[in-house]
């Protein structure tokens, strides 16, 4: 089976088989990070282009160490660098990297809907690395196989979501991923971070974070910023982390075998308390690891592999 | 020189005619409305099976000139307003410079007189750069020939400020065109706030940025006595606000665009930067409520907002798109299919609303068909099909969202000054 579309822009749009059949890919590839020699030649030959508008670390790296290790070149290109900052539009920066024959564009944006457009403007295959508080369909992904691969299955498990889901587009792309899979999900956080109408969406909407963590079976914490308290949506890191912070004690009421999810970047010490985030139960460099899995997965997948294939 | 338009059901809602009768123009007036038989010598025009409304008046349109010429110019943007049935038009204030002062009100009507085809009516700005800290010289302006005054897009948010421009207008009896919203609420919000929004990531502006500044505008006009004219009317509570503000007797009118009872904001799905515009499309409940307003006539006018960009504007992130969408020449159409085919408004009350009401609230002597006014009308055939093609428009631009739509009814007959300047969708001017 290979999968049907050109580009991943969400989980939203996603079908559960196609979910399912990155999510498998993703296993075998990880084999091949765990192998001395990690190198296939599975996408030798082609060409995969990062651009993005944002600062970020671990998804450009992570998508630029899935490339290389099934072969394909890859180009960076970071707004500062180029010829962004003499005026050039998005759309004719793609259309002059296109120009350079690319396979994949992989685009993180700080504008919803950025890789969207990007996507109508050429014909080869747009991967969304995060567009502002819209989706990161790969870190959902990747999420979503960290909890199949400690749990042995998604459907029928309790995840809570906790922090800020307004601005978070790793929410989004989990609720969507989760549901679809046949999770139960809550959004906890405090009501000014919980984005309008959420109340419609498939999930169920806590305040109260007692409330929330009680007998989930997996906990995703976002990072919390602090530019949203400058704002005002929120009076002091202090009182987020008394009210929301994922302590020993809160885990309590979750199930005895809860795992946690971030992200990452985490504020030790807000969003989660250092000995929640270095303990056994979190996931923290796990959810790394198997992001280049799914990227790896993802590339193939998109270039023309399919599910059935023998990554090596 | 005489043009007889014979056989067409006239519609003049300012004198309360709705008949099947013949007009005839003389030397550019209105000379007779009634059984008329051609003579020799008359240009005639048969109208049968058509309507014959005065020259539609549009009293919110950007026409881009002076300063933004790449998207509307005067010459452009009156063809247009013609090609779309519109003999008037009133064009905002916010060009480079900004019309707040009465060089630029007079260089507008000069070009116009100049290059246009429609009348031009100019509004100016409130404050000086519509900044809002200033009084533009608003009398001067009336003298030079600006009808209206409107900060539009850059609302005053100071109470104080808006005080002050409302009871200048009050004392030169110029009406105020309040674009309403309250910028800290709508704190660079980029559609309206709803599930839509939340599930494209994008974020969105509550109806109660604009129905906060609704209200206070209102009781600034309760405490000034200055004509309040509310723009663009997008929300439930706003449609409610100006309904009890009116049973008040407070001295308040009010418009809506097309885009508000023909379009949701589930039209921004996939980013359509088309759809992007302030204030932003709402939810079908208050598509419904604006359909309302119109319906019992809290809503006096339907004008356009004709908001013409380049295309570059509107390729790009919707984060930075530009607001607004063309409307001269989808309005005609939109007000049939939605409002009349549905039995919401008769003909002649929803182009009331384009005609008499606009022209009342401007102050224009225009807007009717009484014998000695100016001869502008308008023809329109009110069961024509066809499918909205951005690429046909006499519009320097073509933003909107509505090209591939189904619409009945187009004007066929733009007349200006006893002047053919538009026959089916061709500018002849």
């Amino acid at each position: 089976m290979a999968l049907k579309r050109k580009d991943i822009l969400g989980l939203q749009e996603m079908e559960r088989d196609e979910i399912e059949l990155v999510l498998q890919t993703a296993m075998s590839f990880k084999d091949i990070l765990n192998r001395p020699i990690k190198k296939v030649p599975t996408l030798r030959g082609r060409s995969v282009v990062t651009l993005f508008y944002e600062p970020s670390t671990r998804t450009r790296t992570s998508f630029e160490i899935a490339a290389k290790i099934l072969s394909a070149d890859t180009s960076s290109i970071a707004p500062s660098t180029s010829s962004v900052v003499k005026g050039e539009s998005f759309k004719d920066t793609i259309l002059t990297l296109r120009a350079m024959r690319p396979d994949v564009f992989i685009i993180r944006h700080q504008a919803s809907g950025a890789p969207h457009f990007a996507a109508s403007l050429v014909p080869e295959s747009v991967i969304n690395a995060g567009d502002g508080m819209h989706e990161h369909p790969t870190q959902g992904l990747l999420d979503m196989f960290t909890i199949l691969e400690k749990k042995g299955r998604i459907e029928g498990l309790t995840v809570a979501i906790v922090g800020d889901i307004l601005h978070s587009r790793v929410a989004r792309s989990n609720m969507w991923g989760l549901t679809k899979m046949g999770a139960k999900v809550r959004l906890v956080g405090p009501k000014t971070l919980m984005p309008p109408e959420a109340s419609s969406l498939p999930v169920e909407i806590y305040t109260d974070i007692e409330e929330g963590l009680r007998d989930a079976d997996v906990i995703n914490v976002l990072r919390i910023q602090l530019e949203r308290m400058k704002k005002g949506l929120f009076p002091s890191l202090r009182e987020y982390t008394q009210l929301f912070g994922i302590t020993r004690d809160r885990l309590k009421l979750a199930k005895d075998d809860v795992i946690v999810l971030h992200p990452g970047p985490m504020n030790r010490g807000v969003e989660i308390t250092p000995d929640v985030a270095d303990s056994d139960i979190s996931m923290v460099t796990t959810q790394v690891t198997n992001g280049v899995a799914v990227r790896m997965a993802l590339l193939y997948l998109l270039l023309g592999g399919t599910g059935d294939a023998d990554a090596s | 020189m005489q043009m007889l338009l014979k056989g067409g059901r006239v519609i003049d809602p300012s004198q309360g005619i709705d008949q099947i009768a013949d007009v005839l123009v003389e030397d550019g007036r209105i000379a007779k409305v009634g059984t008329i038989e051609p003579m020799p010598g008359m240009q005639v025009e048969d109208v049968s099976d058509l309507v014959v409304l005065p020259g539609l008046i549009d009293m919110h349109v950007h026409l881009r000139e002076p300063g933004f010429e790449y998207k509307e110019d005067i010459w452009s943007g009156t063809r247009s307003a013609a090609a779309g049935g519109f003999s008037g038009v009133a064009c905002m204030p916010n060009t480079n410079p900004v019309a707040d002062n009465r060089s630029v009100i007079e260089y507008i009507l000069c070009r116009s007189a100049e290059v246009g085809v429609v009348k031009v009516y100019p509004i100016g700005a409130l404050t000086k750069d519509h900044k809002g800290e200033e009084m533009a010289e608003i009398g001067d302006m009336v003298d030079g020939g600006a009808v209206a005054f409107s900060d539009d897009a850059f609302p005053i948010q100071g109470s104080a400020m808006m005080r002050h421009v409302m009871d200048y207008c009050a004392m030169l009896d110029v009406p105020v065109l309040a674009h309403c919203e309250d910028l800290s609420l709508s704190n660079e919000g980029l559609m309206n706030e709803g599930l839509t929004s939340t599930i494209l990531g994008l974020k969105g502006v509550p109806r109660e940025a604009e129905e906060i500044m609704v209200a206070r505008n209102i009781m600034l006009a309760r405490l000034t006595g200055c004509r309040l004219h509310i723009c663009h009317v997008s929300t439930r509570g706003s449609v409610e606000l100006i309904r009890r503000a009116k049973e008040y007797g407070i001295s308040v009118t009010a418009e809506t665009c097309p885009q508000y009872f023909s379009l949701t904001d589930e039209a921004v799905k996939g980013y359509n930067t088309n759809a992007k515009m302030n204030p932003p499309l709402r939810s079908p409940d208050d598509v419904a409520a604006i359909k309302e307003g119109l319906a019992d006539g809290t809503i006096d006018v339907i004008a356009t907002d004709h908001a013409p960009h380049a295309t570059e504007e509107k390729e790009t992130e919707f984060s930075i798109a530009a607001n607004g969408m063309v409307g001269l020449e989808t309005a005609v159409g939109l007000v049939i299919s939605e409002l009349v085919v549905p039995g919401i408004l008769s003909i002649a009350r929803a182009f009331e609303k384009m005609t008499t009401a606009p022209a009342h609230v401007l102050g224009l002597d225009a807007g009717t068909l009484k014998v000695g006014k100016s001869a502008d009308i308008t023809v329109i055939d009110p069961r024509a099909r066809y499918t909205v093609e951005p690429a046909t428009f006499h519009s320097r631009s073509r933003n909107t969202p509505l090209g591939g739509r189904e619409l009945v009814g187009r004007a066929v007959l733009s007349i200006v000054n006893g002047r053919i300047v538009a026959k089916d969708n061709e500018v002849v001017a």
